[in-house]
């Protein structure tokens, strides 16, 4: 069952880079979630052939690790994690496109190659977006911000409970599972009577846990509302970074820049 | 299952954002209503059970693959539906933030595949009449077998439903008949696994804590559904005829594809490479773009130590 302990310590470890003081921590939580929801909107938006154009917008995400202190590593670690979908059904793409779009020194390369690199290179960029979103943010800090911008307060505060809770109850089924392994003699696979009877106690060890909890904070004067730390300001730093961004993005999305500078580049060549 | 921002287009992505926000403010609106929102801590625990649990596999007979709980079926029949709803949002959420599964763009639908079709659809239309008013008096067999039917009728709609916001997206060149054969087979072993997994946790909780049923799960009444799961394939079949109409790729791209038409003039707006001075000019900004965006990180990083 180690791989709920990997899972807790990645869930931990994104987290963690929040409590960093630099620039991008000190942003209020709306300026960035924000900026990341019309950054993807921005990168969806292309054309399906589109490659080229794409490759500037890779400067947002690699400005926030750099600024945020996250290394470059367990984002792309992270990236590799949750590809497959993407790469499961964006492979059919080769195998169905195959009329010639790109002639590359008298090489011909298929649209569904061109497209599917596309589809990747979508997924890298929202994907590190959204995972940076979070590392820069912190969770709570994006959980309050979601509530400012009109959220429900009954997901964010299930998301905080979630959040916080899912690393006890991933404790007690680590170590259930530990339990099951070292009494079922080096059988790793688990059938199905038996999932059923640990899921089971797992949900009733959560059931009571949850009870206990609910009890405890009754008796602080819960009233529905889980309260944060953060008073969230809305300062001229904010409304500069939004803008920016923005500006930043629109301008990526009206002009193909590197072809721009190919074209710059070519000319300066004799 | 989860939908990948990368395959979706903005319309799509956005429409299903609408539906699963309208969802959950209904949701949230019941809950409070009934003065369920005392539930909060067990609901976050729940959905820590469930994020738990997802990373628990059981083998599945015969074959050499293992299946994990989706949980969306589960807590809605523990909790009912609107608390199971929320649940399965933050769940969702929580992957798509932390772990890349999925999007932020493609939250919205997977939000609407995984957690509306199986907690309202699943439970309310398939589960709730098939087991009648009382389903503490059902024997396991019935238990079980409606347990399965709904888990495997929300895989189904879910699959479904991946196939269709794909192909309206039309990032994708799958075609429509292929992409359902690949999914809903699957889907439907999957659905069944689940079923079965799902009917053995509830059988024994049922045996364990017969309580449990009795004092949390609330009835809840089919009407607003029926209008919600109208209002929302009204609004997903406009907007995908609209989009379908007005952008040639997706659906009609992928049908003019298999009926041997191709359509060359589409390709060639988008990179309009044809001899190579042209290419070249474009892998030399694409290689100057790069060495540009490292250098400023690269920089930045050296800056902020």
């Amino acid at each position: 069952m180690s791989r709920i302990d990997d899972t807790l310590r990645e869930l931990r470890s994104l987290d963690s880079f929040a409590a960093l003081p630099n620039t991008l921590t000190r942003l209020d939580p709306r300026a960035k979630i924000l900026a990341t929801f019309f950054y993807i909107a921005v990168v969806v938006s292309f054309d399906r052939y589109t490659i080229l154009a794409l490759l500037p917008l890779a400067v947002y995400p690699v400005i926030l690790a750099a600024l945020g202190d996250v290394p470059p590593s367990l984002i792309a670690r992270k990236l590799l994690i949750a590809s497959p979908f993407a790469l499961m059904i964006g492979i059919f793409n080769p195998l169905l496109d195959r009329a010639p779009l790109v002639d590359l020194f008298g090489m011909d390369i298929a649209a569904g190659w061109v497209s599917f690199a596309s589809i990747l290179l979508r997924f890298a960029l929202t994907v590190s977006a959204a995972l940076l979103l979070v590392a820069t943010t912190g969770f709570h800090r994006v959980c309050a911000g979601l509530n400012q911008l009109g959220v429900p307060r009954i997901l964010t505060t299930q998301l905080l409970f979630l959040f916080r809770y899912a690393e006890v109850l991933a404790g007690e089924a680590s170590r259930m599972g530990t339990a099951r392994e070292l009494r079922a003699c080096g059988r790793r696979r688990l059938n199905l009577g038996v999932y059923a009877g640990l899921l089971g106690h797992l949900l009733l060890r959560a059931l009571e846990r949850a009870q206990r909890i609910h009890l405890a904070m009754l008796a602080r004067g819960f009233d529905g509302e889980m309260r944060g730390p953060h008073q969230l300001a809305w300062r001229r730093t904010d409304m500069f970074f939004l803008v920016l961004c923005a500006a930043c993005f629109a301008l990526a999305r009206s002009i193909d820049l590197p072809r721009a500078l190919g074209h710059i580049l070519l000319g300066a060549l004799p | 299952m989860h939908m990948a921002d990368a395959l979706i287009s903005p319309v799509v992505g956005a429409t299903m954002w609408v539906a699963a926000g309208a969802t959950l403010a209904y949701c949230s609106r019941t809950l409070r209503q009934t003065r369920q929102e005392q539930l909060a801590p067990l609901m976050g625990v729940l959905g820590a059970f469930i994020f738990a649990a997802q990373m628990i596999n059981f083998s599945i007979p015969l074959t050499g693959s293992s299946g994990h709980l989706g949980g969306g079926l589960l807590l809605a029949i523990l909790l009912g539906p609107h608390a199971a709803f929320v649940i399965i949002t933050s769940v969702l959420t929580v992957q798509a933030l932390f772990f890349g599964d999925g999007g932020l763009l493609a939250l919205g639908a997977n939000i609407c595949n995984l957690g509306l079709l199986p907690c309202f659809v699943g439970y309310l239309l398939i589960y709730q009449p098939l087991l009648g008013p009382d389903p503490l008096a059902c024997s396991a067999r019935r238990v079980g077998i409606a347990t399965a039917l709904a888990a495997i009728g929300g895989l189904q709609l879910g699959a479904f439903s991946v196939v269709m916001l794909t192909l309206f997206s039309g990032i994708s060149s799958l075609p429509v008949d292929g992409f359902l054969l690949l999914m809903q087979p699957i889907h439907l072993a999957i659905g069944l696994v689940e079923g079965l997994a799902t009917a053995a946790i509830v059988l024994f909780l049922r045996r364990a804590r017969p309580d449990l049923f009795s004092s949390i799960a609330p009835a809840s009444s089919i009407k607003p559904l029926l209008g919600a799961v109208c209002l929302a394939t009204a609004l997903t079949a406009g907007v995908g005829s609209w989009f379908a109409s007005t952008q040639p790729d997706g659906l009609e791209w992928s049908i003019a594809r298999t009926s041997g038409a191709t359509e060359q003039t589409d390709h060639a707006r988008s990179w309009p490479a044809v001899d190579t001075s042209t290419s070249l000019e474009g892998l030399l900004g694409a290689a100057a773009t790069l060495s540009l965006i490292l250098g400023i990180g690269f920089l930045l990083r050296r800056l902020s130590k």
